[in-house]
């Protein structure tokens, strides 16, 4: 077999095999926080005969590790149950907020992860001089404003003072497409910025850091334009530490936007997420922190095998 | 037409000038009176209720794990949700009065023991179904099953017999309570065909709209009821929930016209709001309060005069100030206020006095440890400001008062009804008989004051079965200062419902009952195109 099908093959199967790990994380993690779900279920208006009621209903009382393997089993085979707090099917709920999160990660992927990277090769083509300088400048500053800081300003002028933008996220199954796009116009305009500046520093970085190597020199001297030099000879060699940090951007914009979902009223998971565990709902919670550890798991294999392929090293071996 | 004379007719139209003054004002504008009559005439026209439309609100207090079975509503959004679906047998409209729904007749036995409700005939159910008096006693059973989890439980255990007969219904009660009826409007108590067994949260009911979506924590959709048997509700086509926890986000949906009506309008913003075009606040005192709650069987609070110190270094005017934004009216250590029937005005105001709370305290002989106040922001908002400002106020009196702030999370399950001195909240019940029996009766499950007082319990059964308004008043007084002079609770403020709607929405009233005109205003207010 060719070393890097073993190679890629290996990475996945650690992948697997830290995904089981997390699972175990997660659930016993999850069963350890204090208070159960049926005293958060009932909170303040909890009478001891309801509560006894509806741990003995929710099967609460039964064994551990008997739970962890029937619930790993049930994950498996895609049932993940019904949620405790109101008995809805989680796969459906889970899968429509998923749906949800991943349409807004994908618009905000789309415009980001170009746009970083050609601003990062131009700061890199004008290193040191004035556009290197404004693009910095301002991506630096992006990224520096809290996400809410950023929604609230974004939602004050656009939404609240020129009323361009719909002030509310809100998407729903039966919206058409354009719709949907008029309606995240916002969340996409603040997760971009929020973005922005760590890919297109990672893309400058790295294609500075090539621009010192012999070969460069070489295309130089050949006569070959700056731009042409980047994008032909210094942007392939550069492409594994930017692949990198475009794979942490992308999961960050699937499981770390909770923030900017509640800001812009945005059905995703990150606020489906947050209710669930404050209402201690344990299946819904273990549900969704799987498929997080499945989404930030799976993208740094994809990174992981796109810089494997990228590495010419890894490709000819001698 | 002048600015001044749309003005005039605005307030006119809004009851705030009468007629005569009207027309006064605007002959003095050059108007005649008859043109005057016509103008007046046509405002008050356009506040006749408009038919159709879209009507929303952006709601505070709904999470993805909400249920639409009414037993387990716990949150403002599942309860405004239930309130346009369902309908109970009785409601308490603003003025505390019985609104009869399902019910259209009640009588009672003079020792107010048995209860007759009849039930009003026609009224249907979404599914087409009639409303029977045998689906009124399944509800009711579901409810007073002990198996249940129903926040209506309390209220219905005290029923021993349920009977149907034709359109009639009949409870028995183990004590006679003249309260019965107001227990009846209880939210959760909303009549489900067949009671809703095996399809508790199917969302069916007889109420003015039916269930569209149902995406918990998202929203909510709901069309008009064709054949909803109250004309004088139900005047949009379509009407909405939409969730939007975040203040500021709440905020800017209204102001952008995205919805017409938000819940929980922040007290510090709401002199900005004011300032904001087309958007208009609207207030009432309500009978929630905001707490501070002592158990009065551990020490060191299990000391009167410790407790009384405490009671007095309270700052009351200066919270109600600061925390509710003047929003409210400050409270008086039992948790009864003048949005209440029966309630006696004469009682005298606990007032904030360092020398009185300093030789309360000197007397209790508390040996100088320090107090500790637990508390979290959730405990309700502004409770950890509110906390400081009593810190403060106690301090100055001496009383070595400190504050453990403690993580929302498993509060209420943690360190509510646990430890002995902790922040609270309580939402209001329509009467006292219920507020009373659910937290300070001895023997009851939410008594958070561990507060036990055999004559304060008779007083209390009492008053349940006595008929006599006048007596029953004295004896509310008397529990009203029992608790005012001996209870753990120290209520320092009631809270009014701040909402906010555009100026396009027409049919608001205050209803002291609860949120959002008590969850109806969807259901009562209209769209002025």
């Amino acid at each position: 077999m060719h070393p890097v099908v073993t190679l890629v093959v290996q990475r996945i199967a650690l992948g697997l095999l830290l995904l089981l790990a997390v699972s175990a994380l997660i659930f016993f993690g999850v069963e350890a926080l204090p208070g159960d779900t049926a005293q958060a279920m009932l909170g303040q208006s909890a009478t001891p005969e309801a509560l006894a009621n509806l741990r003995e209903k929710m099967g609460l009382n039964d064994p551990l590790v008997g739970r962890y393997f029937h619930w790993l089993y049930g994950f498996v085979t895609g049932d993940l149950g019904v949620a405790m707090t109101n008995g809805m099917d989680i796969a459906k709920s889970v899968g429509q907020r998923f749906g949800n999160t991943i349409f807004l990660a994908f618009w905000a992927a789309l415009i980001s992860v170009p746009l970083a990277i050609l601003l990062g090769l131009l700061a890199a083509r004008y290193n040191g001089r004035w556009p290197d300088r404004l693009i910095s400048g301002v991506t630096l500053a992006t990224i520096s404003l809290p996400e809410f800081v950023a929604g609230y300003i974004v939602l004050y002028f656009l939404a609240v003072k020129w009323q361009i933008f719909p002030a509310m996220s809100m998407v729903f199954p039966g919206m058409g497409v354009f719709e949907r796009l008029s309606a995240i116009i916002l969340p996409v305009i603040v997760l971009v910025l929020v973005v922005l500046a760590h890919m297109m520093r990672m893309t400058r970085a790295a294609i500075l850091n090539v621009m010192q190597s012999a070969y460069i020199e070489t295309a130089e001297l050949k006569g070959l334009g700056p731009l042409t030099v980047i994008w032909r000879h210094a942007f392939p060699n550069a492409i594994a530490p930017v692949v990198n940090v475009v794979m942490l951007n992308l999961a960050y914009l699937v499981v770390g936007v909770v923030v900017v979902e509640v800001v812009f009223v945005y059905p995703g998971m990150g606020q489906f997420l947050v209710d669930h565990v404050t209402k201690r709902d344990l299946p819904v919670v273990q549900a969704c922190g799987m498929i997080f550890a499945a989404v930030y798991i799976g993208l740094n294999i994809l990174a992981d095998v796109v810089s494997i392929l990228a590495n010419p090293r890894l490709r000819h071996p001698k | 037409m002048s600015n001044e004379l749309n003005y005039l007719l605005s307030r006119a139209a809004k009851g705030l000038m009468s007629r005569r003054e009207f027309v006064g004002r605007a002959g003095a504008l050059g108007v005649s009176a008859a043109m005057a009559s016509t103008l007046l005439a046509s405002v008050a026209r356009a506040e006749e209720p408009k038919k159709g439309g879209l009507l929303r609100a952006g709601m505070q207090g709904g999470e993805s794990t909400n249920s639409l079975d009414p037993a387990l509503a716990a949150s403002e959004v599942p309860f405004a949700v239930n309130m346009l679906w369902g309908e109970m047998l009785v409601d308490v409209n603003a003025k505390g009065e019985i609104d009869y729904r399902i019910a259209e007749e009640i009588s009672s036995s003079p020792d107010a023991k048995e209860w007759k409700f009849k039930i009003r005939k026609g009224v249907e159910f979404h599914d087409g179904k009639i409303v029977t008096a045998d689906d009124v006693i399944a509800t009711l059973k579901r409810h007073t099953d002990e198996k249940s989890q129903s926040g209506a439980l309390g209220i219905v255990q005290g029923i021993t017999e349920m009977t149907a007969e034709g359109d009639m219904v009949t409870l028995k009660l183990a004590a006679g309570n003249a309260d019965l009826p107001f227990l009846m409007a209880d939210y959760h108590l909303i009549i489900q065909p067949g009671g809703g067994v095996g399809a508790e949260a199917a969302g069916i009911g007889a109420g003015p709209y039916k269930v569209v979506t149902n995406e918990p924590g998202v929203r909510h959709t709901f069309a008009k009821h064709a054949n909803y048997f109250d004309t004088t509700m139900g005047h949009a086509d379509e009407v909405e929930i939409i969730v939007i926890n975040d203040n500021t986000a709440r905020t800017a949906a209204l102001q952008a016209g995205q919805v017409h009506m938000i819940n929980r309008v922040d007290p510090k913003i709401i002199e900005l709001l004011k300032g904001a075009p087309g958007v208009s606040i609207e207030h009432v005192a309500g009978r929630g309060h905001y707490v501070f709650i002592m158990h009065c069987d551990k020490a060191p609070f299990d000391n009167n005069d410790l407790r009384m110190a405490l009671k007095l270094s309270v700052n009351r005017q200066e919270m109600v100030d600061k925390i509710l934004g003047g929003y409210g009216t400050i409270g008086n250590d039992f948790p009864i206020n003048s949005a209440y029937p029966l309630f006696d005005d004469s009682i005298p105001q606990r007032e904030y006095d360092v020398a009185a709370a300093t030789e309360a305290y000197k007397k209790s002989g508390h040996d100088g440890s320090p107090i500790v106040l637990q508390v979290a922001a959730g405990a309700f908002p502004g409770a950890i400001e509110a906390a400081q400002l009593f810190q403060q106020s106690a301090n100055a009196a001496g009383i070595p008062l400190e504050i453990k702030r403690e993580p929302d999370d498993g509060y209420w399950s943690n360190v509510w009804n646990v430890a002995p001195f902790c922040a609270s909240y309580w939402g209001g019940r329509p009467v006292q008989d219920q507020m009373y029996s659910t937290a300070y009766l001895s023997t009851a499950d939410w008594n958070d004051t561990k507060f036990k007082d055999p004559a304060f319990d008779a007083t209390l059964i009492a008053a349940r079965a006595e008929l006599d308004p006048v007596k029953r008043k004295a004896m509310y007084s008397d529990l009203a200062n029992t608790l005012r002079d001996t209870g753990g609770l120290i209520c320092p403020m009631f809270n009014d419902f701040v909402e906010a709607k555009r100026e396009e929405v027409g049919g608001w009233a205050a209803d002291p009952n609860g949120e959002l005109m008590n969850g109806r205003a969807l259901a009562k207010c209209w769209l002025n195109a």
